[in-house]
């Protein structure tokens, strides 16, 4: 049996959503059995969240004050505690899973797999490399602990319906010092998240400004989408870091992305490759947004998108 | 603060279309221009720029690679950094290994900080610092956008998938650089000539003690399954019109 570990990933209320996601990879490995570990201050909601996805087996809670924020330096070696009765143990490709799961593999000595993106054989998967240029098979030996973080836009979230026992854990682990949470800023928005929104738009340099990105927010309410933005946007100060989509932004994979003044450099397109439907708005018809784009219209946005939104209300 | 230790990888140039290799054995890599990873670039201004304000500081540029990665290092000295150690080898790299490497350097060079990009655009594991941080069981700062230093303390403020986070780590510790931490410096001709009187140091695994065993298999190589071109259409009231019979609005 495949006895896999899933590293939730939530706020203190809310599981996130890339934890389903993680599901559906984990119940893709042959004769899988699921648990997902929970850490945190008081994961009683999320636990029963994540119990009630489908798929799952048993959710561990492990609630402490130091886990009150998701510092890799205190998780992984209660990770690597919990790990040891585990054959996988699998995290999702968010920020959060990123910055913990090597650090956990590194404490096992194995290696990880990064960016899951399908599995074939329990030990046998492929991944994306050089921004999704090209696509590995790799294969990590079955003798060892395998540890992964899993691609979310390749992989649907898994549905509701299960019904798993939770267990509460203590563990004997000494925890870090070194290491301390000071804050965070987040332009929180009403509107939809962009990593699992179906509908999103994006903006890119052409913008010119902060205060033109307000013509795309506005499109967006109309359509219920969320707001994505090229690097170029983000660093010229037009939109937050955490708009960014791309090679070093999000990966999303809606189910229709509007791209408008974006040129469509291989760092932004492997962040929407999995996008369903594309449609490029760029006043070049040269633009390589256009050799990817499902649907491709010509022109200037400043012109384009404030009609696009009259059309969308008559 | 005495010593800052910056991970340099040579890695195929940004602007370069990588094609897989039709035999699926790999990507095509003869003849391409080959560049410092980009965020490692951005890892080794940041170390520079705390030098330039602290005094007696010694950056060391450190990579693994093969022997051609000289010319990685000595862009690296002629940005600024005081020296430089490769780890030479012919073999690729896994994560695990570049940090049990450094690992070895580490423990050679004692330095406070170690400062590397947040992934490597080859490979795109994201693995490496955060590795290092837990076989040195020392802090890690990941995706660092700023990095603020008072004595033994490290202020970082991290992109993160909600914003930005700041966390506070003790030094020593190891921190990962994202991209809008710094604007990298050219390098003007006269540092050039200067990095070539610098110190490049030729190492390798087994003078170091490293194992540098491969955990993984790359069994194939693709290319990714291509989107099918699109159509044009001529204005606003034909997207409208095409984006509803595909059933993406009402
Ligand atoms: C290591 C690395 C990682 C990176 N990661 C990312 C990433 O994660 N995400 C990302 O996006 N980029 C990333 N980049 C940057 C990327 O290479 C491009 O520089 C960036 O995507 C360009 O953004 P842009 O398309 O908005 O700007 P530009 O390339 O400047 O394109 C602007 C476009 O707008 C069009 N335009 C101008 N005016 C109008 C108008 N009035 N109406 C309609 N169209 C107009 C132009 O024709 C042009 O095509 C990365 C780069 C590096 C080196
Ligand atoms: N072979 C190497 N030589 C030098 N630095 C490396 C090497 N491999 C990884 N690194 C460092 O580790 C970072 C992350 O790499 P990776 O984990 O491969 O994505 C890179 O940005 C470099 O700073």
């Amino acid at each position: 049996m495949n006895k896999i570990l899933i590293i939730g990933e939530h706020d203190g209320k809310v599981l996130n959503p890339a934890t389903a996601k993680c599901i559906t990879c984990a119940k893709s490995i042959a004769d899988a059995e699921i648990t997902v570990l929970l850490l945190g201050a008081d994961t009683a909601s999320v636990a029963s969240q994540a119990a009630a996805v489908s798929g799952v087996k048993t959710v561990l809670r492990v609630d402490r004050a130091e886990n009150a924020h998701p510092l890799a330096a205190i998780f992984a070696p209660q990770v690597v505690a919990v790990a040891a009765d585990f054959t996988h143990v699998l995290g999702p490709t968010t920020s959060f899973g990123k910055d913990l799961m090597p650090r956990v593999a590194a404490l096992l000595g194995v290696a990880q797999v990064s960016d899951l993106m399908a599995v074939e054989t329990p030990y046998r998967f492929r991944r994306p490399i050089y921004a999704g240029n090209a696509i590995i098979t790799v294969e990590a030996s079955a003798t060892r602990k395998l540890v992964a973080t899993v691609r979310v836009a390749s992989f649907e979230a898994s549905p509701a319906g299960g019904s798993a026992t939770i267990e509460s854990k203590s563990l004997n682990v000494v925890l870090p010092t070194h290491t301390r949470y000071v804050g965070a800023k987040s332009g929180s928005t009403e509107r939809p998240d962009l990593q699992t929104a179906s509908k999103v738009i994006s903006g890119g340099r052409a913008l010119g400004s902060a205060d033109n990105f307000k013509l795309l927010y506005s499109l967006a309410d109309k359509l219920g989408a969320a707001v994505g933005a090229s690097r170029a946007a983000v660093d010229a100060g037009y939109a937050p870091n955490e708009m960014q989509v791309g090679q070093t932004g999000k990966i999303i994979s809606p189910e229709v992305y509007i791209a408008i003044g974006i040129s469509g450099a291989i760092q932004h397109l492997t962040g929407i490759k999995d996008a369903r439907t594309i449609v490029a708005i760029n006043k070049d018809s040269e633009a390589p947004i256009f050799e990817v784009a499902d649907l491709g219209l010509v022109g200037d946005l400043f012109q384009i998108v404030p009609e696009l939104e009259r059309l969308l209300k008559a | 603060m005495q010593k800052i230790m910056v991970c340099i990888k040579r890695v195929v140039d940004y602007n370069v279309r990588v094609r897989v290799k039709p035999d699926g054995s790999g990507v095509m890599l003869d003849g391409v221009k080959m560049s410092i990873n980009p965020f490692d670039e951005i890892a080794l201004e940041e170390a520079l720029r705390v030098k330039e304000r602290g005094t007696q500081i010694e950056v060391i540029a450190v990579s693994i690679g093969i022997l051609d990665t000289q010319q990685q290092l000595r862009t690296a000295l002629a940005m600024g950094a005081d020296r430089a150690i490769l780890v030479q080898t012919d073999k690729a790299v896994e994560p695990l290994t570049a940090a049990q490497t450094f690992l070895a350097l580490v423990k050679k060079e004692a330095p406070d900080l170690v400062f590397l990009g947040k992934q490597a655009i080859d490979d795109d594991a994201n693995q490496t610092g955060q590795m290092l941080a837990a076989l040195w069981d020392r802090p890690q700062a990941t995706y660092a956008s700023k990095v603020d230093l008072n004595l033994n303390v490290a202020s970082v403020t991290r992109e993160v998938d909600a914003g930005l986070e700041t966390i506070e780590v003790d030094l020593p510790a190891v921190i990962t650089v994202d991209l809008r931490l710094n604007e990298p410096r050219y390098v003007k001709l006269p540092d050039i000539m200067k990095a070539k009187k610098k110190t490049l140091d030729v190492t390798t695994f087994d003078a170091l003690g490293v194992s540098a065993e491969a955990l993984l298999t790359t069994l194939k190589t693709e290319a990714p399954a291509q989107r099918l071109k699109g159509v044009m259409v001529k204005d606003v009231a034909e997207l409208v019109d095409a984006l509803k019979k595909k059933g993406l609005i009402s």
